[in-house]
């Protein structure tokens, strides 16, 4: 029997809607996140650790290095045991993925900073700068969404 | 130690994004897509990650120095001005366009997707546009200081 709470989240359009592995999933990535800073002073944030590997001098490379390789394997480890990961549905569109790479990629260093930087590790230690930075990409993100499902999308 | 503890974060890092659904773009759009079928969870997602890394953090902040590092590198909090706005901006439009931001991008090469292996390779190509740009403003800058100083 479905409880009427979840019957009614239901008819509001939230079928898809996955409180339990989102809190769980949440709570691992704030871990991730406060171990990271305690055990080598750094913040999680993805844009910064990625980005600091392009450059030519060699310092500092090591930590980041293995952290986005534990996140890289993840996906190869949970398919070990039997929860691979599906091929995300991405648009068929190259140069809509090549666009918005360029301005993910360009966007995140203008800005210091993206979802993980900002948003969890920025907020969490009350940064004015993350809280504003997070409201606008979320706004900007949810209008970009709107235009392209609802106005040119039909 | 350093190097350990590093891949020991990432795993977890790529657990929770994994375990949430954050990895999947089109869960990310369902959340960013308000008018549609909205799909909260990653309002959930970052409730969660606050809940834990706010006392993380106020943690970190009573210590003199990480277990192993030998101090802590904080990015600075104030001076709210055009470049994190505007970078900000491009962000969440990019972000909007796919469903992918840096992390779950990343993690997902796992999958060896040719759409995610373009989009990393695209990324990877605006940050190094971004720091092109940035070092050539900053010539720029110190050269029209040069020329004022010489005229004056």
């Amino acid at each position: 029997m479905i409880h009427p709470l979840l019957a009614t989240i239901g008819k509001l359009g939230m079928a898809n809607f996955t409180p339990v592995s989102a809190a769980i999933g949440g709570a691992l990535i704030g871990l991730a996140a406060v171990l990271l800073m305690l055990s080598t002073g750094r913040v999680a944030g993805i844009s910064g650790i990625f980005s600091g590997l392009l450059n030519l001098r060699g310092e500092d490379k090591d930590w980041r290095i293995a952290f986005l390789a534990g996140l890289v394997l993840t996906p190869v480890l949970a398919g070990l045991i039997g929860y691979g990961m599906a091929q995300p549905a991405l648009p068929p569109n190259w140069t809509v993925i090549v666009v918005a790479g360029l301005l993910v990629g360009f966007g995140t260093r203008l800005g210091g900073g993206c979802t993980s930087g900002h948003g969890i590790c920025g907020i969490a230690r009350l940064s004015p700068r993350s809280v504003t930075a997070t409201a606008v990409f979320m706004v900007m993100a949810i209008v970009t969404v709107a235009i392209t499902r609802h106005v040119l999308g039909g | 130690m350093r190097i350990v503890a590093a891949l020991l974060c990432g795993l977890i890092f790529g657990a929770g994004l994994l375990i949430s659904g954050m990895v999947q773009p089109a869960k990310v759009l369902a959340f960013l897509d308000i008018f549609g079928a909205w799909d909260p969870s990653l309002a959930v997602v970052m409730a969660a990650a606050l809940a834990v890394s706010v006392p993380g953090f106020r943690l970190a902040d009573q210590s003199a120095r990480p277990w192993f590092a030998g101090q802590y590198f904080r990015p600075g909090k104030s001076g709210i001005d055009q470049p994190l706005v505007a970078g900000a901006a491009m962000f969440g439009i990019g972000w909007g366009l796919v469903g992918l931001c840096p992390g779950p991008a990343l993690e997902s090469l796992a999958t060896l997707s040719p759409g995610i292996i373009v989009f990393v390779a695209a990324m990877a190509g605006g940050m190094m546009a971004h720091d092109v740009w940035q070092q050539r403003q900053l010539t720029a800058q110190r050269d029209q200081q040069l020329a004022s100083a010489t005229d004056g």
